[in-house]
C-alpha cells in the first residue's frame, strides 16, 4: 500500500532497553522538547491471574497500591506527586496493570523511589482498615461504571460470551460484590509476593532526563529489590480460531434503545496475522467516512453511533468488535439485520485499495499524535516489552500496517467475519423502563 | 532507600512563542511553531456560541457547528468525510456557551490539501435538509439518551434548576428536546450568515509550521472572505434561588448521583486565580480536602470533586459525585461541612503549597500536543486574556497568597445558597434528605424537565 506520508515514515524514537539483574526491564526513550518525564510500570498481571472466588481482586489490588508502603503513608503517593507539580494513575486490564506518573523532569527521582517503595516493601504498610476503605470505594467503582450506567455489564458479559469459563479472560475483571466481599488481607501479601515483582515488570522511562544518571538511579533504587519465586502458569489460553459457530446473548436493561456487540474471534494482538484484522477493523467503524459509519449512521439513519476496536489481547486470541447503538425507536432486529449485512457485504466483495488507504492514513496521523504525549509513549513501550520482549517494535508498528495489500485485508475479513466465528451481544430496552412508562 | 530523594534544580519552561498578525478582511491568525514531531493542528475560533443562540432557537449554534461538513458546493458530506480521512484526519467542529470550535489535526505534507477543505467548510457550506434533519435527530436521540444516564441528567438537572428560567444558561448549550426539535436547515444557514465571517474568526495554527507559512496560507483561502457576520451582546445568568433540594427520582438505582453547588463567576472575575487554587485545595485534586473526606476516610464514594465552569457569564460552581444510596445524607453534610470549613480558615502553607506547586508544576504537561496548545491559545483568545498570559502564569499561581484563598472561599463558596440535586432511589433518599436543613425540596420524576415546558 502506499503512501505520501514521509514525515512519518522518517520517525522513528530513540529506544534504549536493559535488564537487571533481578529480572526488572528497563526502557529508556529520551525526548528533551520539554522540560517532564514519565515514568510507567507494567505489571505482567490482570484479572486473568485471579484465583477462583476472587473475581476482582486484581483491580482492588491497584487500589492498595496507593496505601502506602513502608516509607509512604495512605495517600502519601498521590500527594507527593501533585505536589511535585505531576499527575498520575494506574489501571487493571485483563492480563496487565499499570502504574505511571508524569512529572516535571528535576522530580524523576521522587517517582523512582515511590514505584521501588511499593514494588519492594509494600505489605509492612497494608492493614484491615485500608483494605476495608478500599473494598467499599470498589464497590462504589462497580455501581458507578456498570450497575448505574446504561449498558455497563457490556464489560463482563462480553468477555464472558467469547471465552470459554474455564479461560482466564472469561471471568469479570471488575468483580463481583461477594468476591470483592470474600478478599483477605492474606490474599493481598500472596498476590503481591507472587506477581509484583522486578522479574515480573517493566519500567520505562521517556522525556527529559540523562541516560547515565537515569540507570544510576533505576539501579539505585530498584537494583536490591528480591526477584521473584516464579508464578503460578495460567490455565491454558489457546482457543480455536473461530468460536464454531453463532454466539448469541440477549440482555434487558434500563436504556433507551438497542446496542449491538458483534464480536469476531481474531489472532493475538501483535502477532503477523493480527495486523490484517485490526486494519479491517478501521475499514470497518473508524471515522465517518468507514463502511459501518456510512451506511448505518449516515444513509439508512437506524444507529446513532459505531464504534470498532480489538481488546489488544497478546495470549490466546484477540477481539475485534462492533459496537453499534441504535437510533431510539429502531428494533434490536433491524439493528443487527443492517451491521450483519454490511459485514456480509464485507466477506462477498472484500474490500478495495481506497478504503485501505483512508484506515491507514488515518492509523498514521493517530500513531504520531500518540507519540506527542510523553505518558503514552511511555504505555506503547512498555505494552511492547512487556508483551513481546521487544520495545523497538514500536517503531516498526506503521511498517506493519503498510506492508498490507487490500487483498491480506479480504483474506482475513473471509477467515474471521463468517457466521461461524460471531458472537452477539444485544442490549434491549425493559419493557417496564421509566423512561417508556413516561413515554406512553 | 528510606529518604525521599531531594529534587534538583527545575528546568527552564516556556509556552511556544505565539506571532499574531491580521488580514485586511478582519481575521485575526495566530501561530505557535512546534516542531517537536511532523504534525500541525488548525484550529478555527469563531464568535458562535450557544449563548448567542436565537430566541426560540437553542441549539442553533451547535447544530450549525455538527452540520458544517454536510455539504459545499463542491462535495456532498460523504465525500468530504472521506476526503479528510484520506488525508489522515477528520474535521471537527462544536459549540460551546462562548463560542464555536473548528479544527483538525494533519501530517505538514498533507496541510496545504486538508486546509483548503476545512476554508470551504467553514465558509460556503450548504447545510442540506436531509443531513440537517438527521443530525437534529441524532441530537434528540442523544437527549433521550440522556434521561437514562445518571451523570449526563445530573449535570443537566443541575444548571436547569439553578438558573432563572429566563437564563439561556438553565438549558442545555446544544438545545432541549423542544427547541431542537423545531430546527431546520434555514436556521443552520441563518446562523451561519450572522455569525461565520471574517471579523468573527481567529485562526489558530500549531505545530510544525513557520509563521510566514501558515499567514499565507490563511491569506490565501480566507483573505477574500467577505461577510456582514457580527458577534452578539453577551447574556446574563440569573440565579434561580437560594438553598433548596431537588430529587430526581429513579426508583432501584443502586447509587444516589450528587450535584452541589451555585452559580459561580464570570471568567472575567479579578479573583479568577485565586478562586482556581482556592478550588485546587477543595476538591480540584485528587489530594483535596472532599475527595479525601467522601473516597478515603468515608468511603462513600469511587471519586469526587468540585469545578468552577468558566465561561464569559457566571458558569456554575459544582460539586459532583457518587455515593451509595444509604449514606446520600452524610455525604451531602460532609460536602457542605468542607464548604464552611475552607470559609472559615485559610490553608496552612503546605496545603497551599500542594496547590499552587501542583498547578505550576503541571502546566508545561498540559501543553504537550499540538491540539493542546491551539486549544489554550483559543481560550485565551475567547477570554481576552493578556498577551502574557501563558509565560506569567506558573509565576503568577506561586504568588496567590493563604489569605488570597480565604478571601477567594468567603466571597465565592456560599453553603447558603448551596443546591442540592440528588439523582436516586426516592424511597431511600428523600427521608434521609428530609431530616437535614437543606431548604425546601421537590421530587421530581426523571422524564419531567421543567425547562421543557412552555
Amino acid at each position: 500500500m502506499t503512501s505520501t506520508d514521509a514525515a512519518s515514515h522518517a520517525l522513528q524514537i530513540p529506544i534504549e532497553p536493559f535488564t537487571l539483574a533481578n529480572g526488572l526491564r528497563v526502557v529508556l526513550s529520551e525526548d528533551h522538547a520539554t522540560p517532564i518525564v514519565a515514568v510507567n510500570l507494567w505489571y505482567h498481571v490482570g484479572s486473568a491471574n485471579e484465583r477462583e472466588g476472587r473475581t476482582g481482586f486484581a483491580h482492588l489490588f491497584e487500589h492498595m497500591l496507593f496505601q502506602g508502603s513502608e516509607h509512604v503513608g495512605a495517600n502519601e503517593h498521590f500527594e507527593l506527586i501533585q505536589r511535585a507539580g505531576g499527575t498520575l494513575n494506574g489501571s487493571t486490564w485483563l492480563d496487565r496493570t499499570n502504574y505511571f506518573e508524569t512529572l516535571p523532569a528535576h522530580q524523576l527521582e521522587l517517582a523512582l523511589w515511590l514505584e521501588a517503595d511499593r514494588m519492594g516493601r509494600l505489605l509492612p504498610a497494608m492493614t484491615q482498615e485500608k483494605l476495608d476503605t478500599q473494598r467499599d470505594v470498589v464497590k462504589n467503582e462497580r455501581r458507578w461504571s456498570v450497575d448505574n450506567q446504561p449498558y455497563g455489564t457490556w464489560w463482563e458479559r462480553l468477555p464472558a460470551l467469547c471465552f470459554p469459563a474455564e479461560h482466564p479472560f472469561h471471568h469479570s475483571l471488575i468483580g463481583s460484590m461477594e468476591h470483592l466481599t470474600a478478599a483477605s488481607l492474606e490474599d493481598v501479601a500472596e498476590f503481591f509476593r507472587t506477581y509484583y515483582t522486578p522479574d515480573n515488570a517493566v519500567l520505562t522511562i521517556v522525556g527529559d532526563f540523562e541516560p547515565g544518571a537515569a540507570r544510576a538511579a533505576i539501579e539505585r533504587h530498584f537494583g536490591a529489590i528480591a526477584r521473584g519465586a516464579g508464578k503460578p502458569p495460567l490455565p491454558a489460553m489457546d482457543v480455536a480460531p473461530r468460536f464454531g459457530g453463532w454466539r448469541r446473548e440477549t440482555v434487558e436493561d434500563a436504556v433507551v434503545s438497542p446496542r449491538l456487540f458483534l464480536a469476531f474471534r481474531i489472532p493475538p494482538f501483535g502477532a503477523e496475522a493480527w495486523y490484517a484484522p485490526s486494519l479491517l477493523g478501521s475499514v470497518l467503524g473508524t471515522g465517518d467516512g468507514s463502511r459501518l459509519q456510512r451506511a448505518l449512521v449516515r444513509e439508512q439513519a437506524i444507529a446513532s453511533s459505531v464504534s470498532v476496536f480489538t481488546f489488544d489481547l497478546s495470549k490466546g486470541s484477540d477481539l475485534l468488535v462492533c459496537d453499534v447503538t441504535a437510533r431510539p425507536g429502531v428494533s434490536a432486529e433491524a439493528l443487527e439485520r443492517a451491521v450483519v449485512a454490511e459485514v456480509d457485504r464485507v466477506l462477498r466483495d472484500g474490500v478495495n485499495a481506497d478504503e485501505c488507504a483512508r484506515a491507514l492514513a488515518l492509523a498514521e496521523t493517530s500513531w504520531v499524535e500518540a507519540l506527542q504525549s510523553a505518558a503514552s509513549r511511555a504505555d506503547r513501550l512498555s505494552q511492547y516489552a512487556t508483551y513481546f520482549g521487544d520495545p523497538a517494535r514500536l517503531n516498526s508498528e506503521l511498517a506493519r500496517y503498510r506492508q498490507l495489500t487490500p487483498d491480506d485485508v479480504t483474506r482475513a475479513a473471509r477467515a474471521l467475519l463468517g457466521e461461524d466465528n460471531r458472537a452477539s451481544l444485544i442490549y434491549v430496552p425493559r419493557a417496564e423502563s421509566p423512561i417508556d412508562q413516561a413515554a406512553a | 532507600m528510606t529518604t525521599r530523594p531531594i529534587p534538583g534544580a527545575p528546568r527552564p519552561y516556556e509556552f511556544p512563542d505565539v506571532a499574531r498578525t491580521a488580514l485586511p478582511n478582519g481575521v485575526r491568525v495566530v501561530v505557535a511553531p512546534v516542531r517537536r514531531l511532523p504534525l500541525v493542528t488548525v484550529l478555527a475560533l469563531v464568535d458562535a456560541g450557544a449563548s448567542t443562540d436565537p430566541p426560540g432557537a437553542d441549539g442553533a449554534a451547535a447544530l450549525t457547528a455538527r452540520t458544517l461538513a454536510e455539504g459545499t458546493a463542491t462535495y456532498d458530506g460523504a465525500t468530504l468525510a472521506e476526503l479528510f480521512e484520506r488525508l489522515g484526519t477528520s474535521f471537527e467542529a462544536a459549540a460551546d456557551w462562548d463560542s464555536t470550535v473548528a479544527r483538525l489535526t494533519v501530517t505538514p505534507d498533507r496541510l496545504d490539501a486538508a486546509f483548503a477543505l476545512f476554508a470551504d467548510v467553514l465558509r460556503a457550506p450548504t447545510f442540506p435538509d436531509a443531513d440537517v434533519l438527521r443530525l437534529r435527530d441524532e441530537r434528540l436521540a442523544d437527549l433521550q439518551h440522556q434521561l437514562a444516564e445518571p451523570r449526563g441528567l445530573a449535570d443537566r438537572r443541575f444548571t436547569g434548576a439553578l438558573y432563572a428560567p429566563s437564563s439561556r444558561y438553565a438549558r442545555p448549550a446544544g438545545g432541549g428536546a423542544r427547541a431542537v426539535g423545531s430546527l431546520t436547515a434555514s436556521v443552520t444557514r441563518a446562523f451561519h450568515t450572522a455569525r461565520y465571517g471574517p471579523t468573527t474568526t481567529t485562526l489558530i495554527v500549531v505545530g510544525d509550521i513557520t509563521p510566514e507559512a501558515a499567514h499565507a496560507l490563511v491569506v490565501e483561502h480566507f483573505g477574500d472572505w467577505r461577510s456582514t457576520a457580527e458577534t452578539a451582546p453577551p447574556i446574563a445568568a440569573v440565579a434561580a434561588g437560594g438553598r433548596r433540594v431537588v430529587i430526581v427520582a429513579k426508583p432501584d438505582a443502586p447509587q444516589t448521583e450528587l450535584r452541589i453547588g451555585h452559580v459561580g463567576v464570570p471568567r472575567s472575575h479579578p479573583d479568577h486565580l485565586s478562586i482556581v487554587v482556592m478550588n485546587a485545595i477543595l476538591g480540584g485534586l485528587f489530594s483535596s480536602r472532599i475527595n479525601l473526606n467522601l473516597r478515603e476516610r468515608h468511603a462513600f464514594t469511587y471519586g469526587a470533586s468540585s469545578g468552577y465552569d468558566w465561561r464569559r457569564a457566571a458558569g456554575p460552581f459544582v460539586v459532583s459525585t457518587a455515593v451509595k444510596s444509604e449514606v446520600t445524607d452524610r455525604a451531602v453534610e460532609e460536602i457542605l461541612r468542607e464548604f464552611e470549613a475552607i470559609r472559615e480558615t485559610a490553608p496552612s502553607a503546605d496545603e497551599l503549597a500542594l496547590a499552587t506547586d501542583y498547578l505550576a508544576g503541571v502546566f508545561p504537561i498540559r501543553y504537550e500536543t499540538t491540539a493542546a496548545v491551539a486549544s489554550a491559545i483559543a481560550g485565551a483568545t475567547v477570554f481576552g486574556l493578556a498577551e502574557d498570559w501563558f509565560r506569567t502564569y506558573r509565576d503568577r499561581v506561586r504568588s496567590v497568597s493563604s489569605t488570597e484563598v480565604l478571601a477567594a472561599a468567603r466571597a465565592h463558596v456560599d453553603p447558603s445558597r448551596a443546591l442540592v440535586v440528588a439523582i436516586g432511589d426516592p424511597a431511600v433518599i428523600e427521608p434521609l434528605l428530609g431530616r437535614l436543613d437543606l431548604g425546601p425540596m421537590v421530587v421530581q420524576p426523571a422524564t419531567y424537565d421543567p425547562t421543557e415546558t412552555e
